[in-house]
């Protein structure tokens, strides 16, 4: 199954009128993270009328399987742009499944202070899900068995498809 | 610079070539040398956070096993270690007289006691971290914080850093290494990395009787002149004098020596405007450089200290890596 260009506009599309629909005090600044992530905030951040203050997160640092798979390679630094204490975050992920890169990510967050609320913006929800985390704004749910992944490919233009992965590790 | 270490460069790789062992940078492939420097990139803004840490190595115990005097790199190894979230211990072991091989293997051995899982080695002879390495258990990582004459290779990487930092790339760059190059453990460590991560030239400047006969193998141009050496340079890197070495014949004086190899703006004016001047520390002010020079604006020598936090982090949470992960644990990190 893929998703051209067209189809992933309209789920950013949806996505974005969710986002603009939220009226917090102060606006919201969207955190996208390294690198699916990072692209489709940029992408929401293209539609919504009034830019948000826009960030990138790596959260290779922070992650909970660093002793059994290490260090990724090519880890970016990690870039917000704005102050984190008493923020309204949107964190925007291409795909969630497990959870746990969410709360890798929430720790990170924290670390560069104490936002006033957190809350997850996501292209694919695919399930499998570890941890009690739900997505606030999500493009398509999809039921996909466990061997099965969805990858985006970007930045310009955004496709995804479903791949097989290799059988359970 | 004579006592070089057996070419064991593959006990410091996996089987699938990730970084287990941080032993010297020669014979490393440059990929990997950019793979330190780019993970270190990372590490720079953590200092800047509001929390100057990360969880990585959470639960992990770093053990700095320091056989000869340091305050620098040990302290910048042990701030390192703690931005990492390891524990860390300090051991500063005096020279011993006694058989070195069992005095180090029984150190050892105590140590692994206590369910280390890293050691960060300084010692007087060249090769002792290649010894400690090749005696570890599995799981032990082991970084060479400088052995005798022969490398330094973590002071060589953050002076890489701090290169591409200000110079953007190696290609086409030329730099001059000035000074006592016999005694340095830097020096050859630099050498090594500039040739691997491409350099256009590199210049050794210092008399005759400060650098090792065999020297140019290492693929270096050689001036006994300062002005000749530094001509159109993009950068300059002092090396302390180590002046506990002044006593035998190797120099007239200090003021000599400063006077014909010292680094003053006047000697500066010879490198490319725009050149910056580096020295791994501590410095010698009026030895084997000026004041005004190591406090003026083509310094970067406190930035080197800075990056050196971030290059020391990423070296350590690679080599930690490289004991953990599995190769038969694919790329798909989970969701």
């Amino acid at each position: 199954m893929r998703w051209n260009q067209a189809q992933i506009d309209s789920l950013l599309d949806g996505m974005a009128e969710a986002l603009a629909l939220d009226s917090g005090e102060p606006p919201p600044s969207l955190v996208g993270i390294q690198s699916g992530g990072a692209w489709v905030a940029e992408a929401l951040n293209q539609r919504l009328p009034t830019p948000l203050p826009l960030g990138r997160l790596d959260v290779s640092f922070y992650r909970d399987d660093f002793d059994t798979r290490g260090l990724k390679r090519s880890v970016k630094p990690s870039d917000l742009p704005f102050d984190v204490d008493g923020a309204n975050l949107v964190l925007v992920d291409d795909v969630l499944m497990t959870g746990r890169t969410i709360r890798a990510a929430m720790n990170e967050l924290f670390d560069f202070g104490r936002p006033a609320s957190i809350r997850l913006a996501v292209l694919f929800d695919i399930g499998h899900r570890q941890l009690p985390i739900r997505a606030d704004i999500c493009g398509e749910t999809l039921a996909l068995p466990p061997h099965q992944r969805v990858e985006l490919a970007g930045p310009a233009p955004l496709t995804a498809e479903i791949r097989d992965i290799r059988p359970e590790e | 610079m004579t006592l070089a270490p057996p070419p064991s460069s593959r006990v410091q790789l996996t089987e699938d070539g990730k970084l287990r062992h941080f032993l010297s940078v020669e014979h490393l492939p440059r990929s990997l040398l950019e793979d330190i420097l780019d993970t270190a990139a990372s590490f720079v803004d953590v200092g800047g956070r509001a929390i100057k840490k990360v969880p990585l190595l959470r639960g992990k115990t770093v053990v700095n096993l320091f056989f000869e005097s340091s305050t620098r790199t040990r302290s910048t190894f042990e701030l390192a270690a703690k931005r990492l979230s390891a524990d860390v211990l300090n051991l500063d072991i005096a020279k011993s007289a006694t058989s070195k091989g069992e005095t180090l293997l029984d150190t050892l051995r105590n140590l692994e006691a206590m369910a280390a899982d890293m050691f960060v080695v300084r010692h007087q002879d060249s090769g002792a971290p290649f010894f400690i390495a090749n005696e570890v258990t599995p799981r032990v990582a082991v970084i060479n914080a400088g052995d005798g004459r022969h490398a330094h290779p973590t002071q060589a990487m953050l002076d890489m850093y701090t290169i591409r930092h200000y110079k953007g790339g190696f290609a086409g760059l030329r730099v001059a290494i000035v000074g006592d190059i016999l005694h340095s453990r830097v020096a050859r460590s630099q050498i090594h990395a500039l040739n691997i991560l491409g350099a256009e030239e590199v210049r050794l400047i210092g008399p005759r009787t400060l650098l090792p006969t065999d020297v140019e193998q290492l693929g270096v141009t050689v001036f006994t002149d300062m002005a000749q050496g530094l001509k159109d340079v993009d950068v300059v890197i002092m090396l302390r004098l180590q002046k506990e070495r002044m006593d035998s014949a190797l120099l007239p004086s200090e003021g000599e020596f400063f006077r014909l190899y010292g680094l003053n703006n006047e000697k500066l004016r010879h490198a490319r405007p725009d050149a910056i001047v580096m020295h791994p520390g501590p410095i010698n002010r009026g030895v084997e450089i000026a004041s005004e020079v190591a406090d003026g604006p083509r310094s970067v020598i406190l930035n080197q200290v800075t990056f050196g936090i971030a290059v020391r982090m990423a070296v350590m949470s690679m080599t930690i890596s490289g004991q953990e992960s599995n190769p038969d644990h694919g790329g798909d990190h989970g969701r």
